[in-house]
């Protein structure tokens, strides 16, 4: 796809897609606002996310506090505002990190086979056998719980994912026409996996990223739930659920449910996404 | 014959990923923070009482005497014993798992039921509203976080309107007496021993549980089972079957769904690993007697030989299934083949 | 692509299946539990039916309660407000009928009740009583340090005089013996029923006790899940108090609070425990079951201020915080009011003879600055606070309160959770700069309080700010033996004045120990260990 009409067939495709399909676009719209929410931060909060106002707390929604206040009468618009970057930055960076280890051990132990494809195999493995929720419990708890080693524990247990499914992949590929005229041009291996393979299973592991950014926010939730989450005051979509959780029984929805929709909206948008980005490559799907 | 060499080969390799798992399970269990000696001396530790208890639980000597005491142990089948249960942990894991694996099988269940029919729905009719439906459906049950989902359904289905019962684990056993145990999974048992009042009371108890945990696996079978059925709908032998006017439903049921197992095959054995995760939160809200709430109790409180035995547990169960998701890929997709 | 032809819908059946399974669930939620059984849910439940087994936690303690009887124990009195506690200052039999002490305190002895028997059906002799004794010794950790309190140290104490009768001999005469005696340590056990599974390496079979009952209390063990629950049942051969009404009791464990709170409120649990303050609260003041909050005893709730770590060394800096802390906020957002304030004393009336009491400080940022400046602090400083993350429902609100209102003084406090497992070791190691905590004493002495929290000498792991002031140390010493009430009082006034001015802990509250209970189940009692007794509990 390096050539222009190959891209100005891409940018037709993806004008086609997103006037036909609405709900990926729906979730593009909400991808940005997210991403604007990220960028702008505090500056877009109404209030200091961080202020307590003992006069004020545990307040439904109203006018001076659109979604109420937490127990400590801190407003949680400003709090699900400014969250919005550490939510979304932990997920990006979870995931691009097991993206690119994961898709490279992949790919090249499916290429290669042999003893690198036995070893990565046998690591992916090692990882796969653990109950995933667990192993990232497990890390957060062995390396104590702050954003990097969330990012990190997230990387790891997603790991699996993108190098087995690019191996699988690969294995299928390398047998193909293509792969073995190139072979038999006389193209070094990296040279075939870089260029002929790689960039044709890339779009179908970009819709697992996808996906797998939404998994990324809610196994920090997960973690948050049994006390595992970033250290206070910082606010976070999933602490604020999980504080919330424990107000469902005495009535307090707002606590946890504004915070929630903030969190499911955006695993929702990354799926959707992850949808559309699908139809998108896939030149099967066309019409 | 070759298919046999495949098999051996495929399962002799399992042993690396085992011995790995052995090593990983001592490090991670000696990583986790924390002096249990410390922690379990409790209210009135002294300096003493904390070395007492270390020597006692063997943590004052090198890890190299440790993990050669460990792997000794698991050769003659000793897990160790649980700090915080008392009991051995070989007997703890063994009366807790048929728990999860009641729940998760049932949340599996679950899922496949609804996922299995959404996704070839949507394959069938891409881009039509009911594709969009299923999208949303899906994708709106994959969005919520697993505990978030118990406990909204606790608070509407218990608390406010009262027609689920209350959750307390697999069975009210002030009302109701357990069966004798045969399977373990207490469906099978009270139907085995004949008590239709037990057993609607364990599916009820069942259900609220198996339904939080199942929204969470549903996207990933219906997905996948939308983009395989797509892929093989539109394949060169879908369309030559349709172009010979083969019935629909022949196409779809037959070829399609055949020519699409592989894919969802594949996904299974991830998603059951994402369940027995996940398991982990749903139990703690039900109250579920299962290993994912023992495992967090273990983890939370470094119970070193429990956390040890439930993830080693755990790993020859999962070696077990992708070995079996292996070989089922391999007798089910001719050009995946094992020669490493 | 071709527009499907045929019109199956699976997804649809498939809802619509899910929807009838679910609403055929609607199992009968039975409105109350059964008359005679009591049904109590708890956060933890116990690792050990014994406590002498090493690593027991707290709540085999609970269990030890029920399924043991004690020689002697304490009579119940009615608090002024209605609520029913135990009598420190009063004993009452139980194993022992009846019992001596020698005018010099240093020979008790005790006659044993001719009747009773273990849960086998087998009489309790001296010796049972005797080999108990030596065990709760030999068991070493938390039990020896307990026995040694009243001071009970060496078997050599310890004679069965015969059948029924049992002597303990001290060196001196000590004020905790008796009740020391009472407390869930030495518990009678079935000595012959023991050591018949007692092994070479387990002299004092605590292997089998740990999972089995060698008691002859109120109650024994019907049935034990460890992790899940705990059936006691009612042992109607018992002879050493009135028979109980429960005939079952019921302990589950569940996690998740807002569960906890759910069971009992819909009325399918009797009793819950453990839930956050602020529950106890809405609960209390809904009126649906009542919530019963009795002052603990010899109790605090504080924070630490590390006496040896940088810039908490110097005295003016801890007086800084004492006044820069926000009690009010705190004791409504994080404590919800379930305790008692232990602050804003009249600084200049003498402190009372008596323990907890209130600390002279109050919210006044001016003056912590004042005090920061004095201290060569103007600009404030860097610091950090640890928090014990099992306890963060309440501990967590407070360290933000405390953290903003820091911040005003120029005090930069970062908060670190630490994993409940981690939370003693780290108290050990004398190295929180800052941290939240709390003390209670099974004996109701505030030199026990201040042998545990505030000894430089036996600077014990509660001692977490390593405080260490030898002055102090020789007032608590010269309390314990003092037998005069009016010098006794004047060392504990003396002893109140030194920890409130040196601050190395800041007094906040003085807690409630609070319990949820369906309406018709009545007879709470609160003891110093805090759990529920099961004997004395009926429901009308």
């Amino acid at each position: 796809m390096a050539d222009a009409t190959a891209t100005a067939a891409f940018w037709s495709e993806a004008r086609h897609l997103a006037v036909e399909n609405k709900l990926t676009l729906v979730a593009g719209l909400i991808l940005v606002g997210l991403c604007v929410l990220a960028i702008g931060g505090a500056a877009m909060a109404p209030y200091d996310p961080l202020t307590t106002d003992v006069s004020a707390t545990l307040k439904g929604p109203s006018l001076a506090h659109w979604f109420g206040t937490d127990a400590l009468g801190r407003d949680l618009l400003s709090r699900v505002i400014v969250a919005t970057r550490l939510d979304l930055g932990m997920a990006v960076g979870a995931v691009a990190l097991s993206f690119l280890c994961g898709t490279t051990l992949g790919a090249v132990g499916g290429y290669l086979g042999g003893w690198a494809d036995g070893l990565i195999g046998r690591v992916m493995d090692t990882i796969m056998a653990f109950p995933l929720f667990v192993l990232a419990m497990g890390i957060v708890a062995a390396l104590g719980n702050s954003v990097a080693n969330i990012v990190l524990a997230t990387a790891i247990i997603n790991l699996p994912f993108y190098a087995r499914f690019a191996r699988a992949e690969v294995n299928v590929r390398r047998e193909l026409t293509y792969v073995d005229a190139a072979r038999m041009g006389g193209n070094a291996p990296a040279r075939v996996l870089a260029r002929h393979i790689v960039p044709n299973i890339l779009p179908t592991m970009a819709v697992q990223a996808s996906l797998n950014l939404g998994w990324a926010i809610l196994n920090a939730a997960g973690l948050s739930f049994i006390g595992l989450g970033v250290r206070p005051p910082m606010p976070e979509w999933g602490i604020m659920v999980s504080e919330g959780a424990s107000y469902i029984i005495s009535g307090e929805w707002w606590t946890f449910a504004f915070p929630g929709f903030a969190l499911v909206l955006a695993v929702f948008c990354f799926n959707l996404i992850g949808d559309g980005l699908r139809d998108l490559i896939d030149p099967r799907r066309r019409t | 014959m070759s298919s046999l060499i495949t098999v051996a080969k495929r399962v002799s390799s399992a042993v690396p990923s085992l011995i790995g798992v052995v090593i990983v399970t001592f490090l991670l269990a000696r990583a986790l923070p924390g002096d249990p000696a410390a922690y379990y001396a409790g209210a009135s530790a002294t300096p003493e009482s904390i070395a007492q208890i270390r020597a006692k639980l063997g943590l004052d000597r090198s890890w190299l005497v440790q993990f050669g005491d460990y792997v000794n142990h698991l050769v003659h089948g000793d897990l160790g014993q649980s700090v915080s249960s008392g009991a051995p942990v070989l007997t703890d894991l063994a009366t807790r798992l048929p728990a999860s694996i009641e729940l998760t099988g049932a949340a599996l269940l679950f899922a496949l039921l609804l996922g299995l029919p959404l996704g070839i729905l949507a394959a069938t009719r891409p881009g039509s509203p009911v594709d969009h439906l299923c999208r949303v459906l899906v994708t709106v049950g994959a969005a919520f976080p697993t505990f978030f989902v118990a406990l909204l359904l606790v608070f509407v289905f218990y608390f406010k309107l009262g027609i689920a019962p209350e959750p307390l684990g697999r069975l009210n056993e002030i009302y109701q007496t357990a069966p004798p145990t045969v399977t373990g999974l207490l469906l099978v048992d009270t139907l085995l021993a004949g008590d239709g009042e037990a057993f609607r009371a364990a599916f009820g108890q069942l259900v609220l549980p198996a339904v939080s945990l199942g929204l969470f696996a549903l996207a990933p079978i219906a997905r996948i089972t939308r983009a395989a059925m797509l892929e093989a709908l539109a394949s060169d032998y879908a369309r030559t079957a349709r172009a010979m006017g083969l019935a629909r439903g022949r196409i779809v049921f037959v070829y399609a769904l055949r020519n699409a197992a592989l894919p969802i095959v594949n996904i299974l054995g991830m998603v059951f690993s994402f369940l027995l995760g996940a398991n982990v939160l749903v139990e703690q809200v039900f109250a579920w007697p299962g290993i994912g709430a023992y495992a967090v109790k273990a983890v939370i409180a470094s119970d070193y030989a429990a956390v040890q035995g439930f993830v080693l547990m755990m790993a020859v169960v999962f070696i077990l299934l992708n070995l079996g998701v292996d070989l089922l890929a391999a007798a089910m997709d001719p050009r995946v083949r094992y020669d490493g | 692509m071709p527009n499907p032809s045929s019109r199956f819908s699976p997804a649809t059946a498939c809802l619509a299946a899910a929807a009838a399974l679910l609403a055929g669930t609607a199992a009968p939620v039975a409105a109350a539990t059964p008359r005679d059984v009591l049904i109590e849910v708890a956060e933890h439940g116990p690792n050990s039916l014994d406590p002498m087994t090493p690593a027991a936690n707290e709540t085999s303690q609970l269990v030890a309660w029920q399924i043991y009887d004690r020689l002697v124990t304490h009579a119940l009195k009615a608090t002024p407000d209605g609520k029913t506690v135990y009598d420190a200052s009063k004993l009452e039999p139980e194993l022992a009928e009846s019992w001596t002490v020698d005018p010099d305190g240093k020979t008790m002895v005790f006659h044993l009740r001719k009747d009773a028997v273990f849960h086998d059906g087998s009489p309790v002799t001296a010796a049972d009583v005797k080999w108990s004794f030596d065990r709760a010794i030999a068991a070493g950790g938390f039990p020896a340090i307990q026995m040694a309190a009243g001071s009970l140290t060496d078997p050599k104490q310890f004679t069965a005089v015969d059948d029924h009768t049992f002597k303990i001999t001290l060196d001196a005469a000590n004020k905790l013996t008796m009740p020391d005696l009472t407390v869930p340590v030495p518990d009678i056990m079935n000595a012959k029923l023991a050591l018949s599974h007692a092994t070479a390496e387990d002299p004092w079979a605590l292997n089998w006790t740990r999972e089995h009952d060698a008691g002859g209390g109120p109650y024994k063990i019907a049935s034990w899940k460890p992790g899940d629950q705990i059936v006691f049942e009612r042992f109607d051969a018992w002879k050493s108090g009135p028979a109980p009404a429960m005939k079952r009791v019921v302990y589950r464990e569940i996690a998740s609070p807002g569960t906890r709170r759910a069971l009992l409120e819909k009325g399918d649990v009797d009793v819950s425990i453990g839930l956050p303050p602020k529950d106890y609260a809405e609960l209390a003041s809904a009126g649906k079951v009542n919530v019963i909050g009795t002052l603990m005893q010899n109790e605090m709730f504080y924070v630490d201020l590390s006496t040896t770590t940088k810039p908490f060394d110097n005295k003016l800096v801890r007086q800084a915080v004492a006044y820069a802390v926000p009690y009010a906020a705190i004791m409504s957002q994080a404590l919800y009011g379930r305790g008692e304030p232990m602050f804003g004393a009249d600084p200049k009336a003498p402190y009372a003879p008596k323990w907890p009491v209130a600390s002279p400080y109050q919210t006044d940022l001016a003056k912590a600055k004042d005090l920061l400046k004095q201290a060569g602090y103007p600009d404030g400083f860097k610091t950090e606070m640890f928090i014990d993350m099992s306890q963060s429902t309440v501990q967590e609100p407070m360290a933000l309160l405390i953290q903003e209102q820091l911040k005003k003084i120029g005090i930069d406090m970062a908060i670190t959770k630490v994993p409940g497992s981690e939370w003693f070791a780290r108290m050990g190691s004398k190295k929180l700069p800052m941290d939240i905590n709390y003390f209670y004493g099974w004996l109701d002495y505030p030199e026990y309080f201040y042998f545990w929290t505030y000894d430089g000498k036996n600077n014990s792991v509660f001692n977490t700010p390593n405080y260490v002031n030898p002055a102090l140390d020789e007032l608590t010493n010269a309390a314990r033996f003092e037998k005069e009430p009016a010098k006794y009082d004047a060392l504990i006034s003396k002893m109140n004045t030194i920890a409130m001015d040196d601050v190395p802990r800041i007094p906040i509250a003085h807690l409630f120990s609070d319990i949820a209970l369906q309406k018709d189940v009545k007879g709470y009692v609160y003891w110093f260990h805090t759990n529920l007794d099961y004997r004395f509990i009926t429901k009308n």
